[in-house]
Parts: structure tokens; sequence; C-alpha cells
């Protein structure tokens, strides 16, 4: 199971944070914190697995991230993931963004965390891994898209 | 109206959407929080109008302000309205905004079930998968359950996008509203081999998720995931499954065996790491050549330890790596292998020590884990040292409190197994005291307890060290920060009291327990300094009174008085307790000090007697009171059926924490221990206490003390007396040239036995490679553990024989039980349903032979017609059963349901094997059209098993909830016909009496008042079962009503009978 997906930039500030199990506002925003805190001190070339996360997890969950320019990008994710397989899940999701925003850059996530929202949804449900083939999600945001244009249009 | 609509829009043009929300905040990075309050405001105005279009604007703002951390839960009816929306565009704003923000206290989440029913069914496929992406975030236990019907009957929606949606949210309604599982389990099955990669990868990661929580009950599976495994492409379903193997092969050891093909072709063949690593690791779990009951022929075991070996080589070569994802990955492999083959991971040590180093937390945190196996007598020093060095240089104190926690763990695995030199042990300690911040003080302050009540030769060292601790103690209070520390003063100031004989300089000692900054000191702490100051008092009171001089006794007692009321103030109970008490003890020892009397042998014996450790298993040693049956049963047991029925809560079953580790345990061993030598003290003590006889006390009082276990007298070629505080690092050198001179001393001694010398602790040195050996202790643990007879572990085993014996009595008698329904099922009161098993093979088989269990009828919901039968099957006999046939006859009123394709009269084939002692669980649906009569079907019987299953009519019966005023309305209408009946002699408690009918006959409960009670169930064909029960005495009157008069009437006898069992 995952337990949170968060996207934050170098200085911490969140762009995107979708947690699979409630918190209070204020616990999320101290999560958030912790996981910038501990993902920030790391150098470039070590690995992309962390334990020891005190509001998130325990010892069975770790935190897997990928840094990519300005952005982290950061999964928690239990046991039952692999870790691998996560790391090229991050993967698939910013190529995914790539795809849908062409040339994807902070600003968009910024301005349009609705839409990484729904791209988001296409392929996490619920902490559990929903789509893993870029070309299957991208097919379904388009066809979403589509069908919201129509709604606005006439 | 009109002007209303183009007011709005107008309105909306002025309104600041996300884009400008967000650009808003950028703009005022000052006055952040003052902007948005007043985007807050604007927003709350928004949701006030009636345009949708309006509102869903505002809520989707509403989303982004959540995500930065204000609190939104105030709109959450706002957002149920724009979910409401007819518009995708609205929907899917508002269900984003309720998946971020609600959850189960939500109490507007009780207005959305049918919102999202309607969606759910919504042609539009998007409108549904919205509805069940946002469902997945925030279902409750009610929404579970009044959806899970509908949620259910998507499993099998036309479009793929659809199904797997509605097959992944099957897991969080299994969690929510675990009675779905069960109906809804097949199904999910069939999902399996979905025609759709999506689907199918779908239910795999549910399955996965399930088995998890409780592997066992998805064996019967493995056979599908094989063939998944086999097939699929994947790579993402793949590890899945192989993860899902790696959770099953511990359970069943031929699995392992079965999976060493496939997975070494996957090995071989994929490119893809993640898979490699994760079919090596179910390798790793699936070796356990070992433990496996049934030996594997030689040659097979040797190429899995073969193939096993490959695999740790694998994992050289990861850690090797220099992408470090691979390094970390292999470290967590290497540490699942050192539970179960330490030695494969020992061969590894220059690698993993080398891993120490390096510059990633990460990776030194998985090193870490796995130095546990690592130690020996030889390299404990070394590697403590090396981990000493890395305290100093750590900079995060959680890395820092990991090797605090781990240097203790090594040095005090298995009883100090690997410790030679216990001053080394008590000096590392007394250093890890000068750590800053750390939580783990009490680990150290336990330790040192520990290490100075059980190594005596240790005690006149560690007094004076912590007689130094107690000289220095403002350095661990100084500090706010050094809070955590202060934990070891109170092993200190105990240790100084208790063994304050040893004590070098006790007055400076006195001194500094009763300085007023010890009352800054948490309040438990200072009532040990309090009781600890009494106990050195009176030491030396004893040494002062020997002399001549009578003033430095009296100087003494003035202090302790001068210092004392300091703590009487205390405003912990504790403290104030203790130091008045001791005050006004003080106080009295000064009058006869004045009157020149000699006190201090009274003082002291105060004080006398020392507390010794005591062993875990010490409860043995007493005797078992006469006439106590401590295998009996207090209650009645539970009878066996019901903890069939609890089948379903067990796929949920919590997981046994797994990381507890073994220290905790023993700690917690010796508490008990502490605990039961209490009270026994006290029940010794207690004049009301009726003592079982005089022998057992006597026994008691024979058990070895400390004082029997063999200690070595220290060698002491090592000065005790050690200037200031001490380094561990000289202990280091001290300890190699102590056993240089021990190799020395031994050759001359050669031809002595070893067994001598070493005393009783042979079995300790096992595991160590055999140069180990040659290294002797200088001090010796007294372990408890160790002391206990012979005879009592030989009688422990016997005990398991004998429930095992026990058990399979109890596995005759049921078998007996089936017997006799067989004989007796003519009678035609009970649906009786026959049938056969076929073997194949091995050839004959009688019967007696294998056993054959039904456990659980159970009507399914969604199918009127349809019955579940879960039955084990069980081989007694000592031959392997390959194949298996399940054959019912069909009788007119209930059909085996085959698979598609297969003639009425065709077997199920059973899809697992049954080695020799074995049992294992399938299921078979049988149709049943009519369920009011009993059937009464005479199968010709082959020469096969036969075997019958009764279906009882309350088997048809659901227990359903059902609300008093909903019984009432169902009494009322008069459809219902009447029939009653009349229970003589029945002995029991009303509530027991409602159990056993909720029980067997899956009754629920309405209405209770006094010893009355209206009960309702529900069959699977809809008809209502009302019961009114009522007791006097040893009488009970049943009045029935039910739509159907046949059912009311055997089910009635079924009750009835029910009790004339008991």
């Amino acid at each position: 199971m995952i337990k949170a997906i968060l996207i934050f930039n170098n200085h911490g500030k969140p762009r995107l944070s979708k947690f699979y199990e409630h918190y209070s506002e204020d616990t999320e925003q101290q999560i958030i914190r912790e996981t910038f805190h501990l993902v920030s001190k790391r150098d470039e070339n070590v690995c992309n697995f962390l334990e020891g996360g005190m509001l998130i997890g325990g010892s069975d969950y770790r935190l897997i991230y990928r840094h990519y320019a300005t952005l982290y990008f950061v999964f928690c994710v239990d046991s039952s993931e692999s870790e691998l397989g996560i790391l090229d899940l991050i993967q698939v999701f910013v190529e995914t963004l790539d795809k849908c925003f062409e040339n994807v850059c902070e600003l968009d996530l910024i301005f349009h965390v609705d839409k990484v929202h729904n791209i988001l949804a296409e392929m996490v449900m619920g902490g559990m891994v929903l789509e893993t083939n870029m070309n299957e999600i991208i097919t379904q945001v388009d066809s979403q898209n589509k069908m919201e244009k129509s709604e606005q249009s006439p | 109206m009109a002007l209303k609509i183009v007011k709005g829009s107008i309105d909306r043009m002025f309104d600041k959407n996300l884009q400008d929300l967000v650009r808003g905040i950028r703009n005022h990075k000052e006055d952040e929080a003052k902007y948005i309050s007043t985007c807050i405001d604007e927003i709350k105005q928004e949701l006030k109008q009636d345009n949708i279009a309006v509102k869903a604007n505002a809520v989707c703002k509403l989303t982004y302000l959540q995500m930065l951390g204000y609190d939104v839960s105030w709109a959450a009816f706002n957002i149920v309205e724009v979910m409401s929306s007819s518009k995708f565009t609205y929907k899917r704003i508002g269900y984003l905004a309720a998946s971020q923000c609600f959850h189960e206290s939500t109490d507007v989440i009780m207005l959305t079930t049918n919102q999202i029913r309607k969606d759910l069914s919504s042609p539009n496929q998007y409108d549904t998968g919205v509805a069940l992406t946002g469902l997945s975030c925030f279902v409750t236990p009610d929404l579970a359950r009044d959806l899970a019907n509908d949620i259910m009957t998507l499993m099998s929606h036309t479009k793929p996008y659809i199904r797997k949606k509605a097959v992944l949210i099957m897991y969080k309604v299994f969690l929510k509203y675990p009675e779905s599982l069960r109906p809804a389990f097949p199904r999910l099955k069939e999902k399996l081999e979905d025609p759709d990669p999506g689907v199918q990868s779908a239910a795999v990661n549910v399955i996965c998720e399930l088995a998890r929580r409780n592997p066992k009950n998805y064996l019967s599976l493995a056979p599908l995931f094989f063939k998944l495994m086999t097939s699929s492409t994947n790579n993402w379903v793949l590890i899945k499954i192989i993860k899902l193997f790696g959770a099953l092969t511990p359970l069943e050891p031929r699995l392992g065996k079965k999976l060493i093909e496939p997975l070494t072709n996957l090995i071989h063949s994929t490119s893809a790491m993640s898979l490699l690593y994760e079919c090596v690791n179910t390798v790793i779990a699936g070796h356990d050549v070992n433990g496996s009951p049934f030996l594997p022929p030689f040659s097979l075991a040797l190429f899995l330890f073969l193939r096993f070996q490959l695999c740790v080589q694998k994992l050289r070569i990861l850690i090797e790596d220099s992408d470090q994802n691979l390094k970390y990955l292999g470290l967590l492999a290497m540490s699942k292998i050192l539970k179960t083959h330490p030695k494969s991971v020992q061969s590894h040590k220059d690698l993993i020590l080398q891993c120490l180093d390096d510059k990633d937390e990460s990776i030194r945190l998985r090193a870490l884990d796995l130095l546990y196996g690592m130690v020996s007598k030889k390299n404990l020093m070394e590697i403590v040292k090396k981990l000493m060095l890395h305290v100093d240089k750590a900079e995060g104190t959680t890395y820092r409190d990991e090797l605090l926690t781990k240097i203790i763990d090594i040095c005090s695995q298995s009883n100090y197994q690997y410790i030679t030199n216990f001053e080394w042990y008590i000096s590392i300690l007394v250093e890890l005291t000068r750590l800053e911040g750390t939580r783990h003080g009490h680990l150290i302050a336990s330790q040192m307890l520990d290490v100075a009540i059980r190594v005596k030769a240790i005690r006149v060292f560690a007094v004076a060290q912590m007689a130094t601790l107690l000289d220095n103690a403002h350095l661990m209070t100084g500090n706010v920060q050094r809070k955590g520390i202060c934990e070891v003063l109170y092993a200190a100031a105990w240790i100084c009291g208790e063994f304050s004989e040893h004590l070098e300089n006790p007055m400076q000692t006195l001194e500094a327990m009763l300085r007023p900054k010890v009352a800054t000191l948490p309040g438990h702490i200072q009532a040990v300094y309090v009781q600890n100051a009494a106990k050195l008092f009176a030491t030396l009171l004893k040494n002062q009174e020997g002399n001549t001089d009578r003033t430095a006794a009296q100087e003494t007692s003035q202090l302790m008085i001068d210092r004392l009321p300091l703590f009487v103030q205390s405003a912990n109970l504790e403290v104030q307790e203790r130091a008045s008490c001791i005050l006004q003890l003080v106080k009295y020892i000064q009058k006869l000090q004045q009157k020149d009397v000699e006190v201090a042998e009274e003082v002291i014996a105060l004080f006398a007697g020392e507390l010794n450790p005591v062993a875990p298993k010490a409860q043995k040693k007493v005797p078992v009171p006469e006439g106590l049956d401590l295998d009996a049963w207090i209650n009645e047991p539970p009878s066996e059926s019901e903890s069939e029925d609890e089948q379903p809560k067990a796929i949920f079953a919590k997981e046994e924490p797994k990381h507890s580790r073994a220290r905790h345990t023993e700690v917690d061993e010796k508490e008990l221990a502490k605990r039961r030598e209490a009270r026994k003290q006290e029940q010794a003590n207690n004049p009301f206490y009726i003592k079982a006889s005089p022998s057992s006390q006597k026994v008691y009082q024979e058990a070895p003390g400390v004082e029997h276990i063999p200690v070595v007298q220290i060698d002491l070629s090592v000065p005790l007396k050690v200037p200031g505080l001490p380094m561990s690092d000289q202990y280091v050198k001290l300890e190699e040239e102590r056993r240089q001179k021990e190799r020395v001393e031994k050759k001359k001694k050669e031809k002595k036995k070893r067994k001598e010398k070493r005393g009783g602790r042979g079995k300790k040195h096992d595991s160590g490679p055999e140069s180990e050996e040659d290294i002797t202790p200088a001090h010796m643990v007294d372990i408890v553990t160790e002391e206990m007879p012979e005879d009592k572990k030989s009688s422990k085993h016997k005990k398991k024989k004998q429930k095992r014996e026990k058990e399979e009595k109890e596995k005759k008698k049921k078998k007996k039980h089936h017997h006799h329904h067989h004989h007796s099922d003519g009678g035609g009161e009970e649906s009786v349903q026959n049938g056969t098993v076929e073997e194949e093979e091995p050839l004959p088989v009688s019967v007696c032979h294998q056993s054959f269990t039904e456990i659980d009828i159970q009507g399914n919901l969604q199918d009127g017609s349809q019955v579940v039968v879960s039955v084990i099957f069980e081989n007694k006999c000592d031959n392997f059963l390959k194949t298996m046939e399940f054959n019912v006859l069909d009788s007119l009123n209930s059909k085996l349901q085959r698979p598609e394709g297969s003639g009425p009269h065709d077997g199920l084939s059973v899809p697992f094997q049954l080695p020799p002692e074995t049992r294992s669980s399938g299921t078979l649906r049988l149709s049943v059209f009519v369920i009011v009569f009993p059937q009464n079907e005479d199968s010709s019987t082959h020469e096969k098993l036969d075997f019958k299953l009764h279906f009882t009519c309350s088997s048809y019966l659901i227990t359903t909830p059902c609300y008093s005023d909903a019984f009432a309305k169902l009494l009322e209408s008069g459809d219902l016909k009447c029939s009653s009946v009349r229970l003589e002699g029945v002995n029991m408690p009303f509530h027991h009496l409602l159990a056993r009918i909720c029980f067997h006959h899956h009754f629920s409960v309405v209405e209770r008042i006094d010893s009355c009670a209206s009960m309702y169930s529900r069959s699977i064909q809809g008809h209502h079962v009302c019961l009114l029960v009522k007791t006097s005495g040893q009488t009970v009157s049943i009045d029935a009503k039910c739509d159907e008069p046949t059912l009311l009437g055997n089910v009635l006898d079924e009750i009835k009978q029910t009790f004339s069992q008991c």
C-alpha cells in the first residue's frame, strides 16, 4: 500500500499532497515538513530509499523518492510494494506529467494542481497502484479532458 | 430568473479562479496569511450563491488551500453539493475535494450514499470512475456496507476501466466491512483471469494485500497464481505475485520447490532489476530446507542449497554495485537471510563492515541491522569501537540513537554471550552517557543495573564508575536537551546505594546524592536518590561507629537532617513520603547517638539481604497445589464450530509485530519473574494466605539461589581502579594482553580437561567458530535461565506430546461423529446430500484413512439459490494423494455447480494435492431450488470414500439485523404463519440460550426484556423468520412466525434438537 504521495520543491513548498489515510491538516503539514527535512539533506548520489519518518509510517514503511530539478517526488509505502517498482512508477508519473503538460515544469504543478490530481487518480487509487501503462493513463486523462471541454462549450 | 443567471455569470467573471488564487498568494509573500483569509471570506460568499459553477470554482480553490494546511471541513456540505452536480467537470471537482478532506468522522458523508450509488450506475463511465476514485479515499464502514453490492456488480462491468477500479476498491470495502469478503471473493478470484491486463493486475493487487494479512487462507490460490506467473508479462503483476509467493512459501514448503524453476528462469531472462530482486528475495524466503517437515531427497536439497548460495552471491554483487539503490536492497535482503541462515551472512562480514562507512545513512542503518549477526567474542570489542567512532561523528540524533541501541543490542544479546570483559562494557555504557540528547537513557540505565546485579565480580568497578557519574551529575542535568540521559542517574544512585560497601569514598557520594540540584531531577529518580541515600547512610554509620571518634557519625546524621527537608517538600508524593520517613528515622538515630548508643547494626538491618535475579522459569519450581488442574477449563470452552464461523474475520487478523526484538521479551520475562517472585514473597509472609502444603514451601526454599551458580573468580590482572572516567579503548588492549596470557597458560594446561574449566556454559559455544572457544570471559554472568534442572525441560516436551495426542483424539472423535450421521440420515428430518471423493493415486486408500470434515455451510446472499460449502480434506494415510475428484449426486432440489462444459454427472477435480497427514480446504457450490423442504436422496455407493453433507434448514438462514420497529411492522403485516414449541428442562442462563440460538441457527436478537426476547432471521430466499423466546424456570417457550410454515416447522425442530443435545 502507498500511504502518501507528496511533491514539494527544493524549499519544501508543497506542490501536491495526497494522503491515503486521514490526518489532520496540521499533521499533514508536519509530515510534509519532516519529509522535506529528511529528503533535502541527502546528497544527490545516494540511494533513493529512506527510513525513519516519525510521523508517517513506522518500521514497516519507507520513503521512496526521486529528485527532478526543482521538485521532489516522495512516495511513502509499506513493505508490500517493491522498492524498485515504485521508483519506476515515479518515473512513469513524471513522464506522464511531461506528456500531459508538454515539457512539465514546476509552474505547471503550481497552477494546475487539480490536473495533477486527476492524472494521479488514474495511476494510484486509494493507495493501490491502478495502472502503470503510460499510454493507457494518457488515453483516459485525455478523454476526460475532452468531456470537460464538451461540457463547457455549449 | 433569466436575470439571475446573467448576474451569476457576470459575477463569475469577477471571481478568482484557482490560477488567480495561486498567483495572488505568490504576489503576497509578506502577508500571505492575511491574503488567504480574505480569499476564504470571498469563497464563503461564493458558496452562498446558487450558481453551481461558482460553487465548484470555490470548492476547487478550497482544495488548494487544504493542501497549504487550511482546515476546510466547514465547507463539507458544499462539497457534497458540487459532487451531486450533473456535469462531469463539477462532479470531478467535488469528488477530488471530498477525497482530500473527508474522513470517517465527517458527518455529511451520510448524505452521500445515494448520490454515490447514482454515480456508480451512471451510463457515463467517467462519472462512475470519478465516484470510485473518490470513494476509495473516504469510504466508511456504513458506505462500504451500503454500496458493497453496487461495487460488486461493477466488477463485471463491460468496460475494463470500470472493472479495474471496482476490483481495486473492493479491498477498501473489505477493510471497512469484512462481511463482504465472503460473497465477493469468488468474483474477485474470477477477475484474476480477466482478459484485460489492468483488471488482472488490480485483482492480483487486492489478493496480495489480503494475503499479506493472513497468507494461509490464500494458499489454495497458489496454482492459479502459479499459472499467472508463468504466463504474465507484466512486470508489475509478476512482482506482486512473486512477493505473494514469498509470503506463502514458509507455509507450504513444497511450493518453494515448485517455484525454483520458474524463478530461476525469470532471474536469467529478465532485464528488470526490480523483478530480479524480488525473485532473489522469494528464493531466499523459500529456502528453509531444515525447517521443512518434508525433507526433499538429498540431491534436491543440495540443488536448493546451491540455488540459495547463488542468490546470496547475487546479493553480494548487488551490495558491491555502485548503484546505491541496489546496495541498499542487497543489504535489506541480507537481513532477511540473517534470521534463518546467519552463517551465510557471516561470510560477507568484510563487505558489511565496509558499508558501515558508507556516506549514505540509509545504507549504514541497513548495515547496522546486519551487525547483530556478525559479532563474536573475538571481534565484539573491535566492532563496538568502530561504532563508538561513528557515535562521535554522527550528526543526526536518529542515526546516533540507532547506533546506541545497536551497540547495546549486540553486546547484550543472548545473555552477554560475547562479552569477555565487563569492565570494558561498563566503561562503554558510561561513555554512552556523554551523548547529547539521546532518548535512550533508560536503556543504558537498565543495562547498568542488569550487569551490576548479575555480574558480581564487576560490582566494585561499577560502583566506582557510578560514584563518578553521580559526582558529575551536573553534566547530565544542566541542559534541557539532555533530559533523556538523566535516567542513567537512576541506575547510578541505585547501584551506589545497594552495593555501598564497595564505595571508595561513601561520604563524598552521599554528599553528591543530597545536593540541592537533585531536586530538579524527575520525581522517580529523586525517590531512588532518597532511598539510596538512606542505604548509604547505613553503611557510613557502620564504618564510622567502628572508629573511636564518634563525631564523624554524628556529622553524617546532621548532614542527612540538613539536606532531607528539601525532599520532604517535594511535589512528588513518592519522594515526599520516602524523605519524611527517612528524615524521622535519622532524627531518631541522632537522638540515640547523642546518648552514645550504637545503632549501626540495627540501621543496616533495615537494608539487609541481597536482591537476586530470578529465573524466568522459576514458577515451574513451585509445585502445583493439590486439587488444582491447570489444564481444566474454568469456563466452558468455546465450541469448535464457533472458531470456524469466525473465519472471515481471521482474514483480517492483525499481523503480529515482526520487529519485536528478542531483548524486549527477555525483559518482559524478567519483569514477570520479578512480579511472580514478589507475589510469592508476599504470599509467604501473609499469615492469611493458605499454603498448599509444607513441602511446597520447602521446595521453594531449596531452589538454588545465586550462590550456587558457579562464578569464575575474576582474574585480577587488570587494575580495577581507574582514575576518572574510564576509557573503553584501553580495555581492548588489556583484553588482548589477557587473552595472550591465557593462551600461554592454556598451552601449559592443555592436557587438562576443557570441560571442567568452562563449567555449564558449553552449550553457549555451539554457534561460535572453533577458535572462539579459546577465549574465556574474564567475568561470568549469572545466567539464571540456565539453572533449570534438566528434567523440567523434558517435562515440557512431554506436555506438548500429550497435547498433540489429545488433539488427535479429538479429531478422531469428530470423525466418529460424522459416521454417526452417516447412519442416522435416513430419518429425513435433516437435509442430506450424498457424494463421493475419488482418489486415483495411490492404490488402496481405505476410507478410514482419509477424513473429510465439513466445516461450514453458508448461504450466498447474492444468489438466493446458492449455498457455498467449505470442506476440509485431511489425508490420514502415509501416501501422497495426487489427484482427487469430488462429486455430489444431483437431486431434484440441489445441484453441484460445475464448470461450464462438463456433463451433469462429472466430478469436480480438487485443485490441490494432499501429502500425508495434511489438511486443506476447498469449496463447492450447490444450487438449491427449494429450501423449505428437506431433500432425501440416496446415492449409489461407490467403493470410493462416501460422505454426506448435512444441510439443516438453519444453514439456509442468514443472520440479518432487524430494528424493532421494522420487526413490529413485520409481525403486524399478518402474512406470517404461526407456530410454537416448548422446551422442558433447559438448564442454562437465558443469555446462553439466546447465544446458542443465534449461533447455531443464525438468528439475531431484536429486543430483549428480562427473560423474554424477540429474534429475527432471514433465509437466503428472503423468508422472514421471527421468534419470541420466553423462559420461566426450566421451561422455554418459543413462539415463531414465518411466511413459510414448512421452513418454520423444520427450523423449530432443529432448535429443539439443539437443546435436547445439551
